[in-house]
């Protein structure tokens, strides 16, 4: 076999051994982000049941409190970054550290300084080859979040933000994740959790009271706080961050198995390609080296005859 | 009869949801009892047991630590970060639970794996 022949044979099987490796992890993928985004659904209820009940005792109640009121002069706020752990997932680490890099600088131009928070080893790992400060990090649980991790991961930012600002408390706090639109776009977002931003919600009841008013119908149901309005914001906001937090976490999971699914596919394709024009210049090599033989074969064939021929 | 829709939801599942005549809880500061035309209500729940009187004569017991209740419009929802059907609950893991609580006197383990006991068995 000759020298050329062999390398291409070489490469191609090396390639198609990694073909075999990104398939697999392809379909690994792909299963995962149905769980995943199985997930996202299941702990939709909690969600909603506990915004809506957010929203009603803030709008319900003329409560002043710490994490629903925005501060006058807010100087620091606290950024939770959503990252992978492990890579081969195409931008998607990436894109996520580019929109927090996005944010910080919105931020500092705004007068805040930032203190980043950090969920997975890429992010953590960027951060710290900058040697970027990070107040806190997790990983270890990206690509399967339970709610307890969350919990872990929202415990130290709400005692910051309940902190006094001198204390080195936050008077912000954005999460940035990877938002899971469908199979095909992710897209990295940035939501400020605290203060939470009841606008929205005061707009909708106020348009509900107006309507009413005109209406002479329903209003806003008048809840009975048990204990207290304050003592059930008091207990209602560290599960409202919980839970957008346990949420984003999800989302971003789903996020990271779609984008290597997506990547994964791409390597398993170009993988192909690359077999398949090889395979062509093996083909092309081996047919050289026929032809190289029967010409030798045939010219040391031709000069014995003419050999012998000259000897008669 | 009247009725009151009840939806028990932890935070990474819906437990239990359905039609009842009665639901008792345990907030912070008592058992509340809540029947069909309650006033609206929002609660903060201790870790109890929760039992739903199903409109269909039936009884649902739940484990519930920690959450909230609310009320409003005859709808009723249940938010804990963990909650668990009595069915479901494993009276022995929950046995052994107890005493290895009790044995490190990890006070809050051991309130989980007594009121996951009371769900379950029915026992006050």
């Amino acid at each position: 076999m000759g020298a050329q022949l062999r390398v291409y044979k070489r490469r191609i099987k090396s390639i198609t051994a990694t073909k075999k490796i990104t398939k697999a992890m392809e379909m690994i993928a792909a299963s995962r982000i149905v769980k995943a985004q199985r997930q996202v659904q299941a702990s939709a209820p909690y969600a909603t049941e506990l915004t809506r009940a957010v929203t009603a005792v803030a709008t319900g109640s003329n409560t002043k409190h710490p994490l629903t009121t925005e501060a006058e002069n807010p100087t620091r706020a606290a950024v939770l970054l959503v990252t992978s752990d492990r890579g081969l997932a195409g931008g998607y680490s990436s894109n996520a550290i580019k929109a927090a890099d996005r944010l910080t600088e919105r931020l500092r131009s705004e007068g805040k300084e930032v203190d980043h928070y950090i969920v997975g080893r890429k992010g953590v790992a960027y951060y710290g080859f900058r040697e970027r400060p990070v107040v806190e990090s997790w990983t270890g649980f990206t690509d399967k979040p339970s709610y307890a991790d969350a919990k872990s991961v929202a415990a130290p930012l709400i005692e910051a933000v309940q902190k006094d600002t001198a204390d080195g408390g936050v008077d912000e706090l954005h999460i940035v994740f990877t938002e899971f639109v469908s199979m095909m776009t992710q897209s990295p977002v940035d939501n400020r959790l605290l203060p939470l931003s009841l606008d929205e919600a005061a707009k909708e009841s106020a348009t509900a009271k107006s309507a009413a008013g005109a209406a002479g119908g329903e209003i806003l149901p008048l809840y009975d706080f048990e204990p207290s309005a304050e003592g059930v914001l008091d207990a209602l906001l560290p599960r409202y961050v919980e839970s957008r937090i346990y949420n984003a976490m999800l989302q971003a999971a789903a996020s990271e198995h779609a984008a290597r699914r997506r990547a994964m596919k791409s390597a398993t394709d170009n993988a192909g390609d690359l077999v398949k024009s090889l395979s062509r210049l093996a083909n092309a090599a081996r047919q050289a080296e026929i032809t190289q033989e029967i010409s030798e074969i045939v010219g040391g064939a031709s000069a014995l005859a003419d050999a012998t021929a000259g000897s008669d | 009869m009247a009725e009151l829709h009840v939806e028990l939801v932890a935070a990474d599942r819906s437990v239990w949801s359905g039609e009842a005549t009665l639901v008792v809880a345990r907030t912070e500061s008592g058992d509340i009892g809540v029947m069909p035309g309650h006033q609206p209500l929002l609660g903060v729940l201790q870790s109890g047991p929760v039992t739903i009187r199903t409109s269909d004569g039936g009884t649902v017991v739940a484990a519930v630590h920690g959450g909230f209740i609310s009320f409003a419009d005859d709808k009723l929802s249940v938010l804990a970060e963990i909650a668990e059907l009595a069915e479901e609950i494993d009276v022995e893991r929950a046995q052994q639970d107890l005493e290895r609580a009790r044995a490190n006197e990890d006070a809050i383990a051991e309130r989980r794996a007594e009121v996951r006991l009371i769900a379950a068995t029915g026992t006050r």
